[in-house]
């Protein structure tokens, strides 16, 4: 018998580590950009986050073209023009935050820092963030807010249009994460 | 009976640790598995999402030719071409500049890949129609796919007085139609090709010489100098003994010019008519003695209903 409680034990806690990593492929990423022209705003619900309570490790990747604006012609122009997709067709993030001590498995409420790099429009940044972790009735809801320059990713803006586009462009991500089995 | 029991715990244990490994093992099989940093996304394994290339052309036209591109879904494009004189009448008419000759049009998208429109043109006094279906779009992801194939369609009404009114004159002598395919391939950034084999079918045609089903092929194209600036060329050939004499076939070249809601397009050609059937297979210019005309084609695009499949806000 002991050897059984045992066996379930250990399974029991292999399981409990099996499940160190969480997930979404339905990530919402949106961005708005607010200047006294115009605000612009971009939603993109295929995004693919995943993180790893062991390690810490972070990563989010999504594609360009999946961000739907409210007028075509400048979903268009930010494919097209802005941040080029067909050369860069994706926009990742790789970066790390302390998840040791979110209890995943009880409701609560947690801040976690993450720092890492950030991949877009063939440049790389260093981009930190404060995430919120919100975890009820066994639902974990993920989400940070951080600013973008474009200038930072090389985006070229012509004159004309730079009255337009902010230099703080405000990122928004939401996910439900679960676990990874 | 102690014995046994443990026996059969120890085998219990060991089968269940078995199947952890098996369960374990399963998602290093899959590509490079490096816990911690670099390839946690593998381990999602997710299949790759099928994306179609946008913008080969800026605009729904290349010139007078229609391009593989559609207004998207919900979106109205008021547009106007317009083209001045021949360049040939000379300083008198201010090389062209004192005759206009226009279509104005409104398009739509009913769909990401069937849009519809209609358009009055003064040349002819003509009322045009037109469809347009997006059948294959070139893009990558699950499937590559090297190119788009569009069909377009239209009907021309022509509604000039009768040249002879006390013959018998039916309606259906004033109807003109085109069915075009458009292939077309964005090889990169930059360029962009389309062939467009077409049928032009008049009822009624003035000779002998001319058909009633007119044959020809359009080629037309645009290279990218800035990301908001393209040189833009279209020739089409008429297969010979189609028409009469008195028509040659239409090349066209020209600048796009894109500024946030507009598309600017400014060429050259020797087509007057705006109208499939008049520039395919009635142009009267030639490039060689200067009859040509300057024209443009401006749009103007409004975001009539939002189609997205998540709007926020």
């Amino acid at each position: 018998m002991k050897k059984l409680i045992l066996a379930t034990a250990l399974v029991a806690i292999s399981f409990g580590a099996s499940a160190q990593r969480y997930f979404s492929k339905t990530a919402h990423i949106k961005f708005f950009s607010h200047t006294s022209a115009e605000d612009i705003k971009a939603d993109n619900y295929k995004s693919t986050i995943i993180i790893d309570q062991a390690t810490g490790a972070v990563q989010v990747e999504t594609l360009i073209k999946s961000f739907e604006f409210e007028k075509a012609l400048m979903q268009e122009h930010f494919n097209e023009n802005y941040l080029e997709s067909d050369k860069y067709p994706k926009a990742n993030f790789k970066g790390k935050g302390d998840f040791s001590k979110v209890n995943f498995s009880a409701d609560g409420n947690y801040s976690v820092n993450v720092a890492g790099q950030m991949t877009m429009h063939g440049a790389t940044k260093d981009v930190s963030a404060i995430a919120t972790i919100k975890i009820a009735g066994g639902k974990i809801d993920g989400s940070t807010k951080f600013y973008v320059n474009p200038r930072d990713y090389n985006v070229q803006i012509p004159d004309v249009v730079k009255g337009q586009i902010s230099e703080k462009i405000e990122v928004t991500v939401k996910a439900t994460l679960q676990p990874l089995k | 009976m102690n014995q046994r029991i443990i026996s059969k715990g120890l085998i219990s244990l060991a089968l269940l640790l078995f199947f952890q490994a098996i369960a374990f093992a399963q998602p290093s099989d899959s590509t490079q598995v490096t816990v911690g940093d670099t390839d946690l996304l593998s381990l999602l394994g997710g299949e790759e999402e099928q994306t179609y290339t946008s913008a080969t052309f800026k605009t729904t036209r290349i010139i007078n030719m229609h391009s593989v591109e559609n207004a998207a879904a919900g979106v109205m494009d008021f547009r106007i071409s317009h083209r001045f004189g021949f360049i040939n009448t000379g300083a008198y008419d201010l090389f062209g500049l004192d005759q206009a000759l226009m279509r104005f049009g409104l398009e739509y998208g009913i769909t990401d890949r069937l849009m519809v429109g209609m358009g009055r043109s003064n040349v002819n006094k003509a009322y045009d129609s037109f469809l347009k279906y997006k059948i294959i779009r070139q893009g990558s992801g699950k499937r590559n796919v090297p190119l788009s194939v569009s069909y377009f369609a239209s009907a021309v009404c022509n509604t000039v007085k009768w040249a002879d009114p006390d013959r018998d004159n039916y309606f259906s002598s004033r109807m003109q139609y085109t069915h075009q395919l458009l292939i077309a391939r964005k090889f990169n950034n930059d360029l962009s090709l389309q062939l467009t084999p077409t049928l032009v079918h008049k009822n009624l045609v003035p000779t002998l010489q001319d058909k009633n089903d007119i044959l020809a092929m359009g080629f037309g194209g645009r290279y990218k100098l800035t990301q908001r600036f393209s040189v833009n060329g279209e020739y089409i050939y008429v297969l010979p003994n189609q028409i009469s004499s008195t028509y040659y076939n239409s090349l066209s070249l020209g600048v796009d010019i894109e500024t946030g809601g507009h598309v600017f397009q400014l060429h050259l050609t020797n087509s007057t008519s705006m109208l499939e059937p008049g520039f395919i297979t009635e142009s009267v210019g030639q490039w060689k003695n200067g009859g040509i005309h300057f024209g443009f084609n401006v749009s103007r695009v409004f975001t009539v209903k939002d189609k997205r499949a998540n709007p926020e806000d």
